[in-house]
């Protein structure tokens, strides 16, 4: 345990809190490619440099305006290096992008503004290299981002709300046995008032099977049946005056929750049945072997149930009760995942890899997070623009309330559209407005029709959209700056949940959308 | 395309302005359109004002300030004002950007002012070592909009109060004139908020309290007797034994930003949890108890400080109806904004002009009062100070911020509210640290058979 503590560990102490050293050193060691030094590009490099991000490339060709010396690539770069000395950053000039680049050496590539058939293009190459790509863009007050990532897993989603994994349904041998010790009817006060409520119920619920044919209370008549019988074990004093004993209060009010019927998740049981969880080789990624690995626990030794997750919450009662029945959850959780290691194992042995393929450490994190493994799955740009494949119905059922975020995305389409036509984006000067209104609508019209898409874009919008002359606020850019910093940093320490795929900001409402275009 | 600005990367040149510096402002300030305010006038007027006379105010140089600082300089504000009481550390550079290693131990105030001043040119930002509350009403009434990335309640519900206490109404009719707009940024981790709040006229910080999260507090007979988790014995050492062993001195208190005060809580925390075979125990987490440290990323805050300062526009140019009034945000899961608007409380005890009743038997003693006073959701006082007039002199009944006071009028507590000579319909004057204003409360005897229990407002 040492005491000694680097100045990094103390420079980021307030982030590591937040996805621990080894989410650090995923970040340390990412390698992001930013192209176009634009202010939202600028923006997101630094809430990458800022948490420490191992480097950094800039493509961007383009001049600074009004200097002589440099280019922005250089500018942006000096800048954002001098933000944090333990990152390096180069950059690179090229007015356009040039595909052919050694694009697949980055860890996550990240695109800001301009031509869509340049990120037409790159996003399939990266898409075939496997490189993580974030499209964002500010125009006017609208922010939009796009991720395109094949596969995505998470084995930390650190969910907000996790219901805690207590088999008191389908208790397990050591479990029982520990309950078994407990003799709550011939108890001292101070023991039974200490005891913690997971063995209450525990308790309660064996006598409530003696009386009702070893069922569950299913409803909610026979739950507060149930929640009356423990109430009715609160220990009375010599005037037939409940005592006030805090952890039978306690097991009260978790009988809702602790008595769901403990079982694998659905997202979970769809990693189960996924084809690369069924199909490990050599070159199976580690996430989908120790899934496999788990599924063979879930079907033999686990009885179709999870490893045991290990953690108590925390509840009255004394500090040796609580830390042996602590114990209980924890050596069952190590003896599962030990079992779980075993089938990992195997499974490397049989496609000829060395069982140090995957550590203990990361098997042991898998089984704690079993319930909230999550795989997220991009479709491509290709699929997106395609006439045949892109999304009809989420755009259409959007688009029954003319003001969703959904029209903006129709409008960026649009703008899109407007530059390829006249080699400008509408509304720059401003004698352009009032003419540009109705050029601009003859794009949105094209782009409806080559969709066949039967839906109404307001007026308004395209009118806004002229008004905003391709202008990038600040304030849009740093608001999308900080968002997509954010994606970039689940993606790279594969913690926390990504979007998927498209987001739409409004800073006029201050509402947001995303939608899986 | 005037894109130099945003890199803040123009250096020697002039406090002029080149060529399409504000281009962008500009599109939105002399256009007309489809969302903009009613009230708004497309007009080359606005631009100048935000250049020229418009002064904001930015409460807080940290995370949230630094990046509000940065925001409103490259969207045209070049009056600013910046208050903060604190000065840097080395666990502030992963997102508070201003400030650089060599600042360490340095006034966030002055090192933030310092570097946008020499960023962006023409923008002058001046700091104030100082508290929120060493400032008095003439202070504030002199900006048009307050903006605020504090890490406090307690300082949001001053500031809060501080701005009520400057409206004034003509027979009982707000004059619009004197509401000065208050932004609120808060950010946790991935989760932030953002609000807009129009003194007077719409929800106060008050009017939300219940909105904001408990803190975390572990009971007494847990901590002394019964520890369970690792963060119960890091608290019995902070709280119990620290005072006990005296371990740097008599009169030397238990300082979390010192690392041997807390390297002695981490060890001596440790033996505690190895006395109730509690494993867990991390110098991390010690630090994490000790200091209640708050995990923050840049990326949330670049997020809220930018919708806040997005509002700042809309306000300070009418260019677009502001945010009405509350934004949550969370990137745990994909990116989770909702936006609704907070209401005002009828009888806020801080906002509404309705007067605050206290409704007691006489024979309720002072110590039940008090309690009421910190305990009640809507009121959720720190330490008040209760004063009522007696026999036409102002007397202290209780004051706990001053040892001596205390010390004097302690035993009042125990005394009943008819003992201490107060009268049904009496007025009380509570302050507090909550709110810069004394809050005045009349008391209502209840008759002595009814249930302890008050009505609450």
């Amino acid at each position: 345990m040492t005491d000694h503590k680097t100045s990094k560990e103390q420079k980021y102490d307030r982030q590591l809190r937040l996805w621990g050293d080894h989410g650090q050193e995923a970040l340390e060691n990412a390698h992001v490619c930013l192209i176009n030094a634009t202010a939202t590009g600028t923006e997101i490099l630094k809430n990458l440099v800022l948490p420490g991000i191992g480097s950094f490339t800039i493509v961007d060709g383009h001049k600074v305006s009004g200097e002589d010396v440099g280019n922005k690539a250089q500018a942006a770069t000096e800048l954002l290096q001098e933000l944090n000395g333990d990152v390096s950053g180069n950059f690179v000039e090229e007015v356009s992008v040039n595909v052919n680049q050694t694009y697949w050496s980055f860890t996550f590539s990240i695109y800001t503004h301009v031509l869509n058939h340049t990120y037409l293009r790159l996003g399939s190459v990266l898409w075939e290299a496997g490189v993580p790509f974030l499209i964002c863009r500010t125009y006017g007050l609208i922010g939009y981002m796009r991720l395109i990532v094949k596969e995505h897993t998470v084995v930390e989603s650190h969910p907000d709300n996790a219901l805690e994994d207590l088999r008191l349904d389908q208790p397990f041998t050591e479990l029982k046995h520990h309950v078994e010790c407990y003799d709550l009817d011939n108890m001292e006060k101070k023991d039974h008032s200490h005891t913690p409520w997971i063995i209450v119920v525990a308790k309660y619920l064996e006598k409530w099977y003696s009386e009702h044919n070893s069922q569950l209370p299913k409803n909610y008549k026979e739950k507060e049946a149930f929640r009356q019988l423990i109430r009715a074990g609160i220990l009375t004093n010599e005037n037939g005056t409940p005592e006030d004993e805090e952890n039978f209060e306690e097991a009260i009010k978790n009988v809702n929750t602790a008595l769901n019927p403990t079982k694998v998740p659905s997202g979970t049981e769809e990693i189960f049945n996924a084809e690369q969880c069924e199909n490990i080789t050599a070159q199976s990624p580690s996430f989908w072997v120790i899934a496999h690995g788990v599924r063979d626990f879930v079907r033999n030794e686990g009885n179709g149930n999870l490893p045991v997750r290990g953690t108590i919450p925390d509840m009255i009662a004394d500090s040796d009760k609580f830390i042996k029945l602590q114990n209980v959850y924890r050596d069952k959780a190590m003896k599962d995942a030990a079992v779980v290691s075993k089938h990992v194992e195997a499974l490397l042995q049989s496609v000829g890899k060395p069982p140090e393929s995957t550590s203990e450490q990361e098997i042991k994190l898998f089984c704690k997070n079993a319930a909230f493994l999550r795989v997220v799955r991009c479709r491509s740009l290709a699929e997106e623009y395609s006439v045949d494949t892109f999304n009809k119905d989420e755009i259409t059922s959007c688009m029954d309330s003319t003001d969703s975020e959904m029209v903006l995305y129709l409008m960026l389409r649009s703008i899109d559209r407007f530059y390829q036509q006249h080699s400008r984006y509408p509304g720059v000067y401003n004698y352009q407005v009032e003419e540009d209104i109705n050029k601009l609508k003859l794009c949105v019209n094209s782009l409806l029709q080559e969709y066949s898409l039967n839906v109404n874009v307001k007026d308004d919008y395209i009118h806004e959209f002229c008004r905003y002359g391709a202008a990038e606020p600040h304030t849009v850019a740093a608001f999308l700056g900080g968002s997509a910093a954010q994606e970039a940093i689940k993606i790279i320490t594969h913690q926390f949940v990504p979007f998927n795929n498209t987001f739409l900001y409004n800073a006029m409402s201050q509402t947001s959308a995303t939608f899986q275009l | 395309m005037a894109d130099g600005e945003e890199l803040m990367a123009v250096e020697g040149c002039g406090i002029g302005d080149w060529e399409g510096r504000w281009s962008h402002m500009q599109k939105f300030l002399e256009r007309t359109g489809p969302f903009t305010h009613p009230d708004f006038e497309p007009s080359e007027e606005t631009l100048q004002f935000l250049l020229e006379t418009c002064k904001i105010l930015v409460i807080g140089a940290g995370g949230l300030g630094c990046e509000l600082l940065k925001n409103l300089a490259l969207s045209g504000f070049r009056h600013i004002h910046v208050v903060d009481m604190d000065i840097i550390d080395l666990s502030n550079l992963n997102r508070q950007f201003l400030f650089r290693s060599k600042d360490v131990g340095r006034p966030k105030a002055d090192v933030a002012a310092e570097f946008i001043n020499q960023r962006v040119p023409g923008c002058n930002v001046v700091p104030h070592f100082k508290k929120i509350q060493d400032f008095d009403a003439s202070f504030y009434r002199q900006f048009h909009i307050i903006v605020c990335g504090l890490d406090s309640i307690i300082a949001r519900r001053w500031i809060n109060g501080m701005l009520l206490s400057l409206l004034s109404y003509e027979d009982g009719v707000l004059d619009p004139s004197s509401i000065i707009p208050l932004i609120d940024g808060g950010t946790e981790g991935f989760k932030g908020n953002a609000r807009v709040i129009l003194p007077g006229m719409t929800a106060c910080i008050d009017c939300t309290l219940e909105l904001y999260p408990p803190q975390i507090t572990f009971p007494m007979c847990t901590i002394a007797s019964m520890p369970r988790l690792p963060e119960h014995c890091i608290e019995y050492v902070r709280v119990l034994q620290w005072p006990k062993d005296k371990p740097f001195g008599d009169a030397v208190g238990l300082d979390g930003d010192n690392p041997v005060h807390v390297q002695w809580v981490f060890q001596e925390s440790l033996k505690r949890a190895a006395e109730f075979n509690i494993t867990g125990v991390t110098y991390r987490l010690t630090q994490g108890v000790v200091k209640r440290i708050i995990p923050a990323v840049a990326s949330t805050n670049a997020v809220i400080a930018a919708a806040c300062a997005t509002e700042v526009f809309k306000i300070a140019t009418s260019a677009y109806i502001p945010l009405n009034n509350y934004l949550v945000f969370n990137d745990v899961d994909g990116l989770y904004t909702y936006t609704f608007e907070a209401e005002l409380k009828d009888k806020c005890s801080a906002c509404s002009q309705v007067p605050q009743k206290l409704q007691f038997p006489p024979s309720a003693k002072l110590q039940e009062v008090l309690e009421y006073l910190t305990e009640n959701a809507s009121l959720q006082m720190k330490s008040p100070a209760i004063t009522a007039t007696l026999e036409g002199k102002n007397k202290t009944l209780y004051l706990q911020t001053v040892a001596s006071i205390e010390e004097r009028t302690r035993p009042n507590l125990c005394k009943t509210l008819k003992e201490l000579g107060l009268a049904d319909g009496q007025e009380l004057a509570v302050a507090d640290v909550t709110t810069p204003q004394t809050v005045l409360f009349k008391l209502n005897f209840t008759s002595e058979t009814c249930s302890i229990k008050h009505v609450q407002n």
